[in-house]
């Protein structure tokens, strides 16, 4: 077996499992606070995308330099990304909180549609050549062939946002709060959480997150368009149940799992059948495991 | 006579948990009998080993019906073992909330119906007459408890009392030997305690089932029960004839605090 | 509309111009490298906010009463079928007139009279444009009838139901281009191998809940999809089949407009059939037993409800339609390729079923019939069809949370004296 050859297709699924995870976060986020499979996420992920395409390209126009452009260009597609999160919630999905849950689906699906459309009409429905926002950092030695430096810097954040994101949800108040919410939603309006605000909450989270995927996966393969999100956001979606819908270490599991799955598949099989591969390694382990790898097995209390 | 339930050491176990500790119970035909306890003592998981819901961890569990021959039913789905006739309410209501009354009853009588999706689409006469049977069961059988008016309601608008009336009424329709009831009294009022302290002895005395249950009213289960089992941390601590139990140390031990009025 | 609101309003169309700020106005080509700068943009997007922002508060703040209309059982009291229409309003009125009007029962059978009898005549009375999209029109009425079954009657999240459309579809095609065999013998072939799909779909999916369901049966439609795609030898791959023959009626030759009428009438047929058997189905033993696993398995079960076999049944009886819809589709288009098959097909065919409402079976007609004619007829707006179809969606779903049609169950009478 050519080891080279297996490194390179496990840095691959490395870094695929990276962006799968950031985008499951907000589908697993959402998902453990309202039970909402948030079909618009995926526009989210590529609206930020594109908002950073928009911006920096302005601003190198206007000549600023390539680290700038990058902080600048990250920083306000996050902004923004979160703001259309936010917006979202309120208009489609607030007012549905009561509403059967399929009704939830189809205004989230009727969101999805809306706002790749919008993309589509406001900006163009062809690709567009991404350009590579991220900086060129050194490979070390021992690693060099095997992976890339924008592999390197796509695993490495993904590794930081969750490490903060693990942090701001054990210790800070809002994240026990939205603990607290995605148990027991009617006790933690009791002992008084503004549910309302923790709901808003996820959303900006999962968005800017998201949007941090956007970013991150458009500069490596060099290219976006208006329907970019949805297919990402399937995988996503995918990996965060493989995981255990709801979990947050189980959408950082299932990502990864799904990535290297895809990878692997892809580098030892036929490259046309990791779609395949994905959705047969879902049903097999969701047979065995009903709640996903990392979900509680659902209690029915008789 | 022949024991119609015999639960033989059974044990049940959640992970680290014991919820049922090596509890034997049997009954006899036409028996009303009771199983008490404190709250969260395992009374309800007993049901739910006994009714399918969980497969017990160990133990053995069989039935005899009346006129039928003796069988092992652990480890049977619950809709097997209700085939059986066994046939069980809930401690939290679990009606069918959007459907109507008497389709409520006529789940009931899913098991004692033949017809396929292929009668059903063609409506033979076969498939006719036995709708129109099914339709006069239950209604029987809801008037019987005192909801014939309510027929075509939803069951999710009933009043409190009547939904539990009805859970009753969707277990008869299974028509069953043995009837178990899980806290039928929760939340009722003394007056509509009385009400189905008689109801329950004329289901006994009319349709000849007999009836197992699960109550925290004392006053029910000591006027209603010929026997009373005591469970307490998962394990069996008490049988006997109410007034037994009632002076039973143990009892009065494991009810400490609370009160065990007649 | 106090002054307040007004305010609120303009701070929410500020919001808007913001938000649609770098999408809008700014459009970038990295291609040729230029970037347009769209200022009218944002004129547009204020107004249109405001105004559209002033009649989203109009609705929402009428919108309780109807809600409270919605969620509230219909109470069932002295004559089951007619409702309390007084606290709907809008649509929502002219819709609960017409429900309570359809209720009764001698109107709902010249209703449906009527329905059948201007289906029949519509060929005739419009052009062959006309004809193709309500033929359209009409196999998603059969999707959705079938469809409703597993997800209006049992409640269970079915996302890959267009994989057993796909199956129909293929089925023909490959018979055709391999046996040579025509519609009205893979009709029945098609019939079977998609029943038998969904039942090879269920067996494994049996334990599993709402959005595993979901995600397992959108899964294994991607997996057919992709299947299909990459088959080349077999299928085509993404070049798909053509050539596919229009059914046959005895030997006789008819031009394209007749055999449209013919095929028009065929897919009538086919949603009469359905909605027959949907409708003797929803009443029946089996049926009844699906309503009560969908409400509450454990109950159900309880019961004696077999749980497997009712989702069996429903998977089996669902997606028979499904093929039966596959082999008409291939036959009008006379193409088929994977692309038709895609998740997002899924999503329509659900949609129609929510929006309509699910569980009903002139609600899910008519939501089918909605959603499939009205971005035809928004081809006007051409660019714009998707995007307000998106925003029609949300907008429904969000005024109209239960679907257009309210599902009800069967009201029986007994001519006992205290029942009237």
């Amino acid at each position: 077996m050519d080891l080279d050859y297996f490194f390179r297709l496990f840095f691959s699924g490395l870094t695929r499992g990276s962006i799968y995870a950031l985008l499951a976060l907000g589908y697993t986020m959402v998902y453990g606070i309202i039970k909402l499979i948030n079909f618009a996420h995926g526009e989210i992920y590529m609206i930020g995308a594109f908002t950073a395409l928009i911006m920096a390209t302005v601003f190198s126009f206007a000549g600023m330099p390539a680290l700038a452009i990058l902080v600048l260009s990250s920083i306000i597609a996050m902004v923004y990304s979160s703001a259309y999160g936010f917006t979202i919630e309120k208009l489609a999905y607030k007012p549905l909180r009561k509403a059967p849950r399929l009704s939830v689906l189809i205004s989230a699906i009727g969101m999805s549609l809306f706002l790749q459309n919008y993309v589509l009409l406001a900006q163009t429905s062809n690709f567009l050549p991404y350009p590579s926002l991220l900086p060129r950092i050194p490979v070390p030695r021992f690693l060099q062939g095997l992976v890339s430096g924008p592999q390197l810097i796509i695993f490495s954040t993904t590794a930081v946002v969750m490490v903060l994101l693990t942090l701001l949800i054990k210790y800070t108040t809002m994240g026990k709060s939205m603990r607290a919410t995605s148990q027991d939603r009617t006790m933690a309006t009791l002992v008084g959480i503004n549910v309302n605000r923790v709901i808003s909450w996820t959303f900006i989270i999962g968005s800017f997150t998201a949007a941090l995927g956007g970013i991150l996966i458009s500069s490596f393969t060099g290219q976006i368009n208006f329907y970019v999100g949805f297919i990402a956001g399937i995988k996503a979606f995918v990996a965060a149940v493989l995981g255990g819908i709801g979990s947050i270490p189980g959408a950082v599991l299932g990502s990864l799992v799904l990535g290297m799955a895809e990878a692997f598949a892809a580098g030892y099989i036929s490259s046309v059948y990791e779609d395949v591969f994905a959705f047969v390694i879902l049903v097999l382990i969701l047979i065995f495991k009903p709640s996903g790898l990392l979900g509680k097995p659902e209690v029915q209390k008789v | 006579m022949s024991l119609i339930l015999d639960v033989q050491d059974m044990t049940m176990d959640f992970g680290g948990l014991r919820a049922v500790n090596n509890v034997s119970i049997s009954m006899e035909q036409n028996e009303i009998i009771a199983l008490i306890g404190p709250n969260g003592a395992g009374k309800t998981t007993f049901f739910n080993c006994v009714t399918g819901v969980y497969t017990p961890t160990r133990g053995g569990i069989s039935i005899q019906p009346p006129g039928g021959d003796r069988e092992s039913i652990k480890g049977l789905k619950p809709s097997r073992i209700t085939e059986k006739g066994l046939a069980r309410t809930f401690q939290n209501i679990r009606l069918f909330p959007n459907m109507t009354v008497i389709e409520n009853v006529m789940i009931g009588r899913h098991t004692q119906l033949k017809s396929g999706v292929l009668g059903a689409i063609l409506r033979g006469p076969r498939t006719r007459a036995e709708e129109r049977k099914v339709l006069e069961d239950s209604y029987e059988i809801l008037k019987k408890l005192n909801l014939g008016h309510h027929v075509n309601d939803l069951a999710r608008n009933l009043p409190y009392g009547a939904q539990r009336r009805l859970e009753i009424a969707r277990a008869l329709a299974t028509e069953p030997f043995l009837l178990l009831l899980d806290e039928p009294a929760a939340g009722m009022n003394p007056q509509e305690t009385r009400t189905l302290e008689a109801l329950i002895r004329k289901i006994r005395d009319t349709e000849k089932v007999s009836i197992f249950l699960i109550e925290h009213d004392m006053s029910l289960v000591m006027s209603l029960s010929e026997r009373i089992y005591v469970m307490d941390y998962g394990k069996l601590i008490a049988m006997g004839t109410p007034q037994e139990v009632k002076n039973d140390p143990e009892v009065i031990k494991a009810y400490l605090g609370e009160e065990v009025s007649a | 509309m106090t002054l307040q609101q007004i305010k609120k309003t303009a701070l929410v169309s500020l919001w808007f111009v913001f938000l649609t700020f770098p999408i809008m106005v700014i459009r970038v080509n990295t291609i040729t490298q230029t970037i347009t700068w769209r200022w009218h943009n944002m004129a547009f997007i204020a107004l249109g906010t405001f105004f559209g922002g002033l009649l989203w508060r109009l609705a929402l703040d009428r919108k309780p009463a109807s809600a409270r209309q919605a969620k509230q059982p219909e109470v069932l009291t002295e004559d089951p079928d007619v409702t309390d229409v007084k606290a709907e309003s809008g649509i929502a009125r002219r819709l609960g007139i017409l429900r309570v009007k359809v209720a009764q029962k001698r109107t709902r059978r010249s209703l449906i009279a009527l329905a059948v009898f201007s289906a029949l005549l519509f060929p005739h009375l419009s052009s062959l444009y006309q004809t193709n999209i309500m033929i359209t029109a009409l196999i998603y009425v059969m999707l959705a009838l079938g469809l409703n079954i597993v997800i209006g009657l049992g409640n269970m999240l079915h996302l890959g139901y267009i994989a057993f459309f796909a199956v129909g579809a293929y089925t023909y095609g490959l018979m055709h281009q391999y046996l040579g065999l025509g519609f009205w013998a893979a009709l029945p072939v098609a019939a079977v191998l998609s029943t038998l799909a969904g039942i090879l779909l269920a067996l494994p999916v049996l334990r599993l809940r709402g959005d595993y369901l979901a995600i397992v049966t959108l899964g294994f439609a991607e997996i057919v999809r992709i299947l299909l795609n990459n088959a080349r030898n077999l299928t085509g791959g993404p070049a798909g089949i053509s050539g596919i023959p229009r059914p046959s009626f005895f030997g006789m030759t008819m031009n394209l407009y007749q055999v449209s009428i013919y095929i028009y009438y065929i897919v009538l047929a086919a949603v009469v059939l359905t909605v027959f058997v949907v409708w003797r189905f929803e009443n029946s033993r089996i049926g009844r037993a699906l309503v009560a696993m969908g409400e509450d398995d454990i109950a159900a079960e309880a019961m004696g409800v077999d749980i497997s076999r009712v989702k069996l049944t429903a998977f089996a009886l669902g997606s028979l339609w499904a093929g039966i819809g596959g082999v008409i589709f291939a036959s009008r288009t006379a193409f088929i390729n994977p692309a038709s098959f895609t998740v997002w097909q899924s999503i329509i065919v659900l949609s129609c079923v929510v929006l309509g409402g699910m569980g009903s079976i002139p609600g899910v007609i008519i939501g089918a019939l909605g959603l499939i004619l009205i971005p035809e007829y928004l081809r006007a707006f051409s660019d714009y069809r998707m995007l307000v179809f998106g925003a029609i969606l949300v907008t429904m779903m969000v005024f109209r949370p239960g679907g257009l049609i309210q599902k009800r169950r069967r009201a029986y009478t007994f001519h006992v004296e205290e029942q009237k």
